[in-house]
């Protein structure tokens, strides 16, 4: 009896270790996205979460991922980050060792993608942030790439384009000093500013801490000091608050934004008072065409608003990391193995065509592409209104 | 000197939040010796409801053909809001405080915690975290005035508040209502005794503090129409710290250092560094503390007349 029943458990665990299901899991690639769906900025995680979705049912469609003749199943793992430095670290290192994927996608914003890329940097784990533009998140980490151009090129953009388009000499700053990405572009902003109109030429320099709501008194020196235009490097909801309050206290010079301007819920928070404002971006939704219009329309269809940057960038970021899985020819099932070479075969990619346009990479694993100026049109669309090519 | 008017008239705006949400706070603590720390919550719900009332009510306008005028709108959203959340502030003493009346101070204050935690996050599960835009009901008008730039948001803002304390005073001051809460603010051991009702005095104490709070709430979004789950816990923590310059229980401390707070704020941000304001503003409130560590109208014991 006792020997009949060790015999039974001897057999059902000689099942269970040869059992297909242990080998189908080898034959799945996991992708993790590191988001933001809770916290400052929730929009910019749905985005992402619906351009990992749509990625995803094409690879299924294809029935799977094709590496050296080998079809692979894809799992996407979608962690929050609540727009949290902290929990974006700590997400990183839950897709790396308990979910074990083979290569992140994500943090989108500065503050996040710094932190975590450390994380995926330190256990030798590729990464790639579709729209993180502070240099700090790539700089000497070898397994931490991006999407997007950068501050130091966004930077003299938007300098660049104000004396163009209006000839101003003054321009004023205001930034949230707690936050990477707009503490980053506001100094770059301003070397940029005084290096086309001499020293000085930045008349107010004004700073707040991130959850701030009362710009009242930094707008009001603005106001004072005699600038004839705002830059301000905000996220959407403070974008709101900024150029509404800067109305209220008779600012009537043009605001002027960056890339974290171009989401979706800008118009829908700020209303007419962002209206014929103007910010620098990765791409315009109105007036797209060949893939990227597709992509819009396909994402509009499935889920009722336009696509803002940050679906976009997500989209071509993860083309990417699939370009890079399918050049490195085979997939060992060693994990660490597999990283490195998804690592190898990202840095080796030198051009890439994407939705967001043709962009080639630096040895740093920082690409090279156009910015575009997008202004607010009098209905609250995104017009495009020029480019700006490095 | 206009400058100085500028920065003025911003600071009494901001300082009004300041000290109505402050009023709940030292209102709970004069009666029930506690602070409520689930108090910038309510002020974060009160908005909340402020916002689904005023929707409510312009889709009512526009469907029915109803003649509302917008600031007809935003009176009655105060007036309705204020009201629905007085009885979420009394739901909160029934259920997280009356239970651990007899309890040690620290637990109260933990469920408090825990309370505010609660609002938070469930707001965050039937709204998602989307910021949601405050319908604005008023049209801006900008004026200015010598140099000094108004809005009629602003003077209503203002205005509202100081109406709202000086309505709250009177009623403590004259109603009998008002004199059952003074009393039970002197000592709420003895006088149930004498037949006034603590459990009731209670109630209606969270309840016209969490009315205030909807009030700040709602003016709030007028100023600042980005509304998200969280905003409570800065303001709610500041007013808290109004609560405690002004003198615990004391409400004419509430309200004034309200006011200074902003005050300070506004200034430090305007005159010596907006990155540094608040580690300056709450050093500056951290000294006053150390010369007056009752605050300005509080007591070195409790034996004596608060509100």
């Amino acid at each position: 009896m006792r020997k009949g029943l060790l015999f039974v458990i001897a057999i059902l665990v000689l099942g269970l270790a040869l059992s297909p299901c242990v080998w189908a899991k080898s034959k799945t690639i996991k992708v993790g996205i590191n988001a933001p769906i809770t916290g400052d900025i929730p929009k910019v995680g749905e985005g992402s979460k619906y351009a990992a979705e749509m990625w995803l049912e094409d690879i299924q469609a294809a029935g799977g991922l094709d590496v050296g003749g080998v079809k692979y199943m894809v799992d996407v793992v979608v962690e929050d980050n609540e727009s949290k430095p902290e929990s974006a670290a700590k997400a990183a290192t839950k897709l790396i060792t308990e979910d074990e994927v083979l290569a992140i996608v994500g943090p989108q914003a500065s503050s996040q993608a710094i932190p975590a890329g450390e994380m995926a940097n330190n256990y030798g784990t590729p990464m790639i942030s579709p729209w993180s533009t502070n240099p700090d998140t790539t700089k000497d980490r070898p397994f931490v790439f991006r999407g997007c151009f950068l501050d130091p090129f966004q930077g003299p953009v938007v300098a660049n384009f104000i004396k163009d388009e209006f000839g101003f000499k003054k321009a004023a700053v205001l930034y949230d000093i707690a936050s990477d990405y707009p503490k980053g572009l506001a100094e770059v902003f301003k070397e940029a500013w005084e290096k086309l109109n001499g020293p000085g030429s930045v008349v107010a320099f004004e700073s707040f801490t991130t959850k701030d709501a009362d710009f009242s008194s930094q707008l009001t020196n603005i106001i004072n000091s005699g600038a004839e235009v705002l830059f301000t490097p905000q996220y959407y909801n403070e974008v709101a608050l900024i150029v509404q309050q800067a109305h209220e206290l008779g600012f009537k010079a043009p605001i002027v934004g960056s890339d974290s301007w171009g989401s979706a819920e800008t118009v829908k928070l700020c209303g007419e008072d962002c209206y014929g404002l103007f910010f620098s971006t990765h791409y315009a939704a109105a007036g797209a065409t060949g893939a990227t219009k597709e992509f819009i329309t396909r994402y509009e269809k499935k889920y009722g608003y336009t696509p803002d940057d940050v679906g976009a960038l997500t989209w071509d970021a993860l083309r990417i990391v699939q370009t890079a899985i399918e050049n490195t020819g085979k997939l060992t099932g060693n994990l660490e193995k597999d990283r490195m070479a998804v690592k190898d075969a990202l840095a080796k990619i030198k051009e890439f065509d994407g939705i967001t346009g043709k962009m080639t990479f630096t040895p740093d694993g920082d690409p090279i592409k156009c910015a575009v100026i997008v202004r607010i049109s009098e209905k609250g669309e995104f017009e495009f209104y020029k480019s700006a090519c490095p | 000197m206009q400058l100085f008017f500028q920065h003025l008239i911003n600071a009494l705006q901001w300082g009004s939040f300041y000290a109505l949400i402050a009023l709940g706070y030292s209102m709970v603590y004069g009666i029930l010796m506690l602070f409520n720390f689930a108090h910038g919550d309510i002020f974060m719900v009160g908005a909340y409801i402020g916002f689904g009332v005023a929707t409510a009510l312009a889709a009512l306008a526009a469907l029915s053909a109803l003649a509302l005028p917008n600031w007809l709108i935003l009176v009655l959203t105060i007036l309705i809001a204020m009201y629905l959340t007085s009885f979420v502030g009394m739901l909160v003493e029934r259920i997280g405080y009356r239970p651990l009346r007899e309890a040690p101070r620290a637990s109260a204050a933990i469920t408090g915690l825990m309370i505010g935690i609660i609002l938070e996050t469930g707001n965050l599960a039937i709204l998602g975290a989307q910021r949601i835009r405050f319908p604005s009901l008023i049209k801006t008008q900008v004026y200015d005035i010598g140099g000094v730039v108004v809005t009629n948001k602003k003077i209503m803002i203002v205005v509202v508040s100081l109406v709202l304390m000086l309505a709250l005073n009177e009623f403590i001051k004259r109603t009998r209502w008002g004199m059952a809460m003074r009393a039970m603010a002197f000592d709420y051991v003895v006088i149930p005794l004498m037949g006034v009702p603590l459990n009731t005095i209670a109630s209606l104490t969270f309840a016209l503090g969490s009315a205030l709070a909807a009030a700040a709430g709602i003016l709030f979004a007028v100023a600042y129409p980005v509304l998200d789950p969280y905003i409570g816990i800065t303001y709610g923590w500041k007013a808290f710290v109004a609560a405690i310059l002004g003198g615990r229980g004391s409400v004419k401390g509430a309200c004034l250092a309200g006011f200074l707070l902003g005050f300070i704020e506004i200034f430090v941000g305007a005159y010596l560094s907006s990155s540094l304001r608040d580690l300056i503003a709450y050093s500056i409130i951290l000294l006053i503390l150390v010369f007056r560590p009752h605050g300005f109208f509080g007591e070195p014991h409790s034996a004596k007349l608060r509100l």
